[in-house]
């Protein structure tokens, strides 16, 4: 393997990770908050087929993100009302929206499109391009050498090919995932509102003697929850493929799960664990097979690695993975 | 003092969350631009008006009753076994294996033994979770999710790199021999002089499933064990305190489960496709949850609700068929069942609970 393979793979990498991360961080806050989630395949397919619906319909990508965040939004609003408010049971409330997301998104492409349950494909208005960095080489310099992008990339010197292929000519939303690493660590542990938000988690009597609202704080934390994955799902259907498929999440949600797990519900770990399970997607679709000293690793067992490393560490084999206290009761005020 | 009397709980409440969920159901294909009452007729033409339509129907229900049995045994001892699909995509591994590589001079014993191999295969896959349920903790939902899509993993190598015929490019397993195949509804009714349709999947395991749910009915309520589950799922401490092993009976409980649920396989690998395929189990794992909500975890609500998710199954495939409704409404009708059912259920229990106490204290 040379090194420019190396970085394309780094690259597809960083493409994959995105939507894990930008998931795994919406689990994040919402369990936190001691809220279980195993609703965000769910919303990320919801916001996935909403924000393609409306690119593909108005031509704008951004009215797209906004109706696909704001479609997540009603998922998790529903989430906190049977998990919240009527103190149902958030495992079976997150499968049921999963479900309803799943029939949904085919029922309405259906009889909006009529295209078997997908969208048009988006053209270049109704997605999110890559952005060129300053002094990177991409498709202007390409259309000005009148050569193909990749020849161009080709004959460059290797930092700036890692910093063309690599770094520049992702879409907004990669980096806007980036950033909420660190704006979710900040959030969480250096403001008021995270202190209580882990606090709710944690021992949401001790929140509700010091007079501050338990369901406010869990409501806060589901929305953030569903903006988190309605950008997730958006950048799924506009940003890295283009256009709508049924069941398109195919299983990123429970990855981003397992991220959490494998992070121990910490930011910048979350961040690491969803870069290697990014990168083990990036490796399976870029090899059908991977041959380690004469002895083949099956693909399959690289489309199951992810689920069999959060098994292990569930199994407290590697470090043990405590939740959040409260996460999963609901939480009774006595009276 | 209860609030109210058991049969609202049992009955009433089930019926409101299915209508609920009946009428948004009737509200999305309104908005599809259909008109519900045709569909219902539809629904019921085609899932019951024929005894073609009525075998698909009880096919369905019949894999519905195993993994129903199976969440609902889970759910007595307070695990969730989300699991229930990689659990009957093993159970079929076993099966197929089976059935592929025994030769058998019946069907009456092929069923028997592949029986034995599907249950052995879904206890197997349940075992793993179970264990780190009750030794190391680790969250059962969790890992039952995860176990699902490594099974995947596992068939889709098995199927692609070991069971598959050589010179076939499709991943599956190449047709079972002719004495493992069972009998249909057909071949039974016809003796007794019942005209079924012939080209129908229903098949003797349709019986077997009932077995199973008079079987798990005189487990859970008459025998030791099934008390011992009881008292785990309703109070830990208080089955400790009454000398219960809880990790004996988390293991003993998923075995029972995951058993279930790889005998799902006799019905749908066995009995329907005679040969194994890669997406042979088509989501009945996660149905299972719905109908064990729906049955109120009770072996003859199972049943019940296990015909009506058959009914829905087939009358959606007669709906996409006949109109513009594709197949995916029975999804949609399918995650407001457990909505309702399951999450929301405090939004239809608390006024029903309350008007029963305005009532009582009229009377008083």
């Amino acid at each position: 393997m040379d090194f420019l393979t190396l970085i394309q793979v780094l690259d597809s990498t960083m493409r994959m990770a995105t939507p894990l991360l930008l998931a795994c961080l919406a689990g994040l806050f919402s369990e936190r908050a001691g809220i279980f989630d195993i609703g965000l395949e769910g919303k990320m397919l919801m916001a996935a087929f909403f924000s393609a619906a409306v690119a593909a319909a108005t031509g704008n990508v951004w009215l797209g993100l906004l109706s696909g965040v704001a479609s997540s939004l009603v998922l998790s609003g529903l989430h906190g009302l049977a998990s919240i408010t009527f103190r149902g049971n958030q495992l079976i409330s997150g499968v049921a929206l999963n479900f309803l997301a799943s029939g949904l998104t085919v029922l309405i492409a259906e009889s909006w499109f009529r295209q078997g349950g997908r969208t048009p494909s988006l053209l270049t208005d109704g997605r999110f391009n890559g952005i060129e960095l300053p002094f990177a080489i991409g498709p202007a310099d390409a259309a000005a050498a009148d050569r193909p992008l990749n020849e161009l990339i080709k004959e460059a010197g290797p930092i700036q090919q890692l910093y063309s292929e690599l770094i520049s000519g992702h879409s907004i939303l990669v980096y806007v995932a980036l950033l909420f690493v660190p704006l979710t660590w900040w959030v969480l542990f250096r403001t008021r509102f995270g202190l209580r938000l882990r606090a709710v988690g944690e021992n949401p009597a001790a929140v509700d003697t010091a007079g501050v609202s338990v369901q406010g704080l869990r409501f806060a934390a589901v929305g953030i929850c569903g903006l988190l994955c309605g950008i997730a799902g958006a950048y799924l259907a506009t940003g890295l493929q283009a256009g709508f498929v049924r069941e398109m999440t195919s299983g990123r949600g429970y990855i981003a799960l397992a991220a959490l797990i494998f992070a121990k519900w910490r930011p910048w770990h979350a961040l690491g664990a969803c870069l290697l399970f990014g990168l083990l997607q990036a490796i399976a679709l870029r090899f059908q097979s991977i041959q380690f000293g004469g002895f083949t690793i099956p693909v399959q067992v690289m489309d199951a690695l992810p689920y069999i490393l959060t098994v292990v560490i569930l199994a407290g084999f590697v470090g043990k993975a405590i939740p959040p206290r409260a996460g999963g009761q609901p939480y009774v005020k006595e009276r | 003092m209860e609030k109210m009397p058991k049969w609202a709980d049992v009955v009433l409440i089930p019926v409101i969350s299915l209508l609920l969920a009946a009428l948004i159901s009737a509200i999305v294909i309104l908005l599809i631009g259909e008109s519900p009452i045709e569909a219902l007729d539809l629904m019921v033409e085609g899932a019951l008006g024929s005894t073609n339509g009525w075998g698909y129907t009880l096919y369905y229900a019949t894999n519905f009753l195993f993994t129903g049995l199976a969440v609902a045994v889970a759910a007595h001892a307070g695990l969730f076994n989300i699991g229930g699909e990689g659990q009957a995509m093993l159970g079929g591994l076993g099966l197929a294996i089976v059935c592929l590589y025994i030769p058998f001079p019946h069907w009456s014993i092929a069923l028997l033994v592949a029986g034995l191999g599907a249950g052995l295969f879904g206890a197997a896959w349940a075992a793993i979770p179970a264990y780190l349920q009750a030794k190391r903790g680790s969250h059962i939902v969790i890992t039952t999710i995860m176990f699902n899509f490594i099974a995947a993993a596992v068939l889709n190598y098995m199927l692609v790199n070991t069971l598959k015929p050589k010179g076939s490019m499709e991943p599956a397993t190449g047709r079972f021999p002719e004495s493992a195949q069972l009998p249909s509804l057909h071949d039974i009714l016809a003796p007794i002089g019942i005209e079924f349709s012939k080209s129908s999947p229903a098949n003797v395991t349709l019986f077997v499933g009932i077995a199973a749910c008079v079987v798990v009915w005189g487990l859970i309520w008459h025998t030791p064990l099934g008390h011992e589950i009881r008292a785990l799922g309703k109070s830990e401490r208080g089955a400790v305190y009454a000398g219960i092993s809880p990790v004996r009976t988390v293991m003993i409980t998923m075995l029972i489960s995951g058993a279930l649920c790889g005998l799902m396989a006799t019905n749908n690998v066995m009995g329907e496709a005679e040969r194994l395929v890669l997406n042979a189990t088509e989501g009945a794992g996660f149905i299972g949850i719905a109908v064990a909500l729906m049955g109120r975890n009770h072996p003859f609500g199972v049943f019940l609700a296990a015909i009506l998710f058959g009914f829905l199954y087939q009358g959606g495939a007669e709906l996409a068929l006949w109109t513009n409704i594709p197949s995916e409404l029975i999804v949609v009708i399918q995650a407001l069942v457990i909505l309702f059912t399951g999450a929301l259920d405090n939004m239809v229990r608390m006024p029903i609970e309350k008007i029963f106490l305005a009532l009582r204290k009229e009377n008083a």
